[in-house]
């Protein structure tokens, strides 16, 4: 078993995930098993393989080709405004779940 | 008017001639929302005001006699995790079950700017996590085929939307094959373009380096159709492609004589049902016969792409879904008492199994000590996979493959094991870790009138290729199921 009861624990602690008790075991049964089946990469020897986050790393901009930018996470003006206008403050605000109209409100952060 | 098999041109061409106005031809559609849509369950929100607006808005441009935009009047639905301003749009999800976005998706609103008129939101998997569309908060899908069996998913409502004739076109999202898969459950056509070819500028992002948007259509001239019409730059998603767009419609009638088409091993062994390998293995006979030079190819590490796909994919979730905290907009548990119980109460009673299955693995995968041998592996096996399509696409034109090695299967029926579920997805993912377009079209059916797709992958920005493919091999006659 690679995942045990208290790895499942410490990773929903990381992952903001209460999980009630049954949830709890019925994860570390599906994490292992899941785990086991990825095992199946070690086979291969990557050593002197690149790694590959995004498919722009494989196949980066041809700088040489002009107006042909393919893969891209080109960078941008910093302009002040952004790309579009920032939302209204009501409109930021409409969907919240609580606020007093000019900020989001949440339950206390720091315990006494 | 008769909405069924009813295409994109002949919708926009009644509406054009006058012959039904956008407003009835919408209204149509409703009433056979209303009619059919208890017994599938395609649809989460209908957007009757925006749709019928819109619909005014064309009737007006065809009263007047001007000509009308490529999709004028044409009804069609929108998977719910693509965001529409004013319309409440869920994922599939409890947490954002009363999210309703101030901003529209960019490929939404290129839809509309060329007429289109949205029914509604289709339902998903939730977050798009999901291979049978079982793992909607809401309710599941049924295949409109045969009620007993899944849509397939995580498009399982666009799909089953279009099969059942409840909208003219869809839009879904493709993540590890979630517009191939339905396609070939429900028996229609998806496509997924190449990465970057389609802003993902508000899709409700699953895994960023793998998200596509792109149609479901009822034919492969209608999926041309849509994608010149979403496809191209757009300054609000970084990593769309500056390229020029094809007339992709353009193309499709271009003869594929002399065209090679891959046909790859490792897409035919162990695991793949005998009918669905008859129904392709006729299919590739067939392109042969439209003059296409069939060549046999070796893509060696298809069988790790699973693996790979769900420690990719996984890890950028846990990233991704960490914005959904009960602050600034969806579901928020009540009475927490400090704000860490709040976070975790929210996320706890607000997703789904899968959900928190899939972000506690990327969690994992992501955590100290375990980075190196789950997520950065699974980065470099990704390119091995990357390159295995490189080396095909040295040798052919495209590629042709089963879409998935089975037909639907019954609810119910995989939804207690989430491996073999992962499996449904064999055929697909790699497409979406290379980055390269694919399509599924119909190719036949089993015994028991269960749809088969059939998969076209080409290189990339390539669509065109495949598309021609695609649409030679539906017009030879042999697809109709």
């Amino acid at each position: 078993m690679k995942v045990t009861a208290k790895d499942v624990s410490y990773v929903a602690d990381l992952a903001n995930l209460e999980l009630t008790d049954e949830e709890r075991q019925r994860m570390v049964r599906d994490l292992n098993s899941i785990l086991d089946y990825v095992d199946l990469l070690n086979e291969l020897d990557t050593s002197s393989v690149e790694p590959m986050a995004q498919v722009s790393n494989r196949y980066p901009a041809d700088q040489a080709e002009k107006r042909s930018v393919r893969f891209t996470d080109a960078m941008r003006e910093d302009i002040k405004e952004g790309l579009r206008k920032s939302l209204p403050h009501d409109v930021a605000l409409q969907n919240a779940p609580e606020s007093d109209e000019t900020f989001f409100k949440v339950p206390k952060v720091i315990e006494r | 008017m008769d909405l069924d098999s009813l295409t994109i041109d002949a919708a926009r061409s009644a509406v054009q001639d006058r012959k039904i106005t956008a407003k009835a031809l919408a209204e149509a559609f409703y009433a056979k929302i209303q009619k059919d849509d208890p017994q599938i369950g395609a649809y989460l929100i209908l957007a009757k005001d925006r749709a019928l607006e819109q619909a005014d808005r064309i009737d007006q441009l065809a009263s007047q006699g001007e000509k009308l935009p490529p999709l004028g009047g044409v009804p069609i639905g929108i998977k719910d995790v693509l965001s529409t301003r004013g319309v409440r749009t869920t994922a599939g999800s409890k947490i954002l079950g009363n999210y309703v976005p101030p901003y529209d998706c960019t490929a939404v609103s290129r839809l509309e700017a060329a007429g289109a008129v949205l029914l509604g939101k289709t339902n998903c998997d939730e977050f798009a996590m999901g291979s049978s569309n079982e793992n909607s908060a809401w309710h599941p899908v049924r295949n409109p085929r045969d009620v007993t069996r899944v849509p397939g998913g995580s498009s399982g409502g666009s799909a089953a939307a279009v099969a059942a004739d409840m909208a003219v076109a869809a839009l879904g999202s493709d993540t590890g094959g979630s517009i191939r898969q339905p396609a070939s459950f429900c028996g229609v056509v998806g496509l997924m373009p190449t990465y970057g070819r389609v802003s993902r500028y508000g899709l409700i992002a699953f895994a960023s380096s793998l998200d596509h948007i792109g149609p479901l259509t009822k034919t492969v001239k209608d999926a041309a159709i849509v994608l010149r019409t979403i496809a191209g730059r757009d300054p609000m998603d970084s990593t769309s492609a500056d390229l020029p767009v094809p007339d992709y419609v353009a193309k499709l009638e271009k003869p594929v004589d002399g065209l090679k088409i891959g046909v790859a091993k490792e897409y035919l062994g162990e695991g793949l049902d005998p009918e669905v390998r008859n129904a392709v293995e006729a299919a590739i006979q067939k392109l042969n016969s439209l003059g296409c030079k069939v060549v046999e190819i070796s893509l060696p590490h298809t069988k790790y792409a699973i693996p790979t796909y769900y420690v990719v994919a996984t890890a950028e979730a846990s990233s991704n879904l960490a914005r959904f905290d009960g602050v600034r907009y969806g579901y928020r548990a009540r009475d927490a008492r400090t704000l860490s119980e709040m976070y975790r109460r929210t996320r706890d009673e607000g997703f789904g199994a899968e959900v928190k299955r899939r972000i506690m693995l990327g969690t994992y995968a992501l955590s100290a000590g375990y980075y190196d041998a789950y997520y950065l592996k699974a980065q470099k096996v990704r390119t091995l996979i990357a390159r295995d399509f490189e080396e095909a696409f040295s040798k052919v034109d495209a590629i042709v493959t089963p879409t998935c090695p089975t037909a639907a299967f019954k609810l119910g029926e995989k939804a207690e094991d989430p491996l073999a579920m992962y499996l449904a997805d064999i055929y697909t993912v790699t497409a979406d870790l290379a980055g390269i377009p694919g399509i599924s079209i119909p190719c036949g059916q089993t015994r028991e009138k269960l749809p088969i797709g059939l998969q076209i992958l080409g290189r990339h920005f390539d669509e065109a290729t495949i598309l021609r493919v695609a649409h030679a091999y539906e017009q030879s006659g042999t697809s109709r199921t």
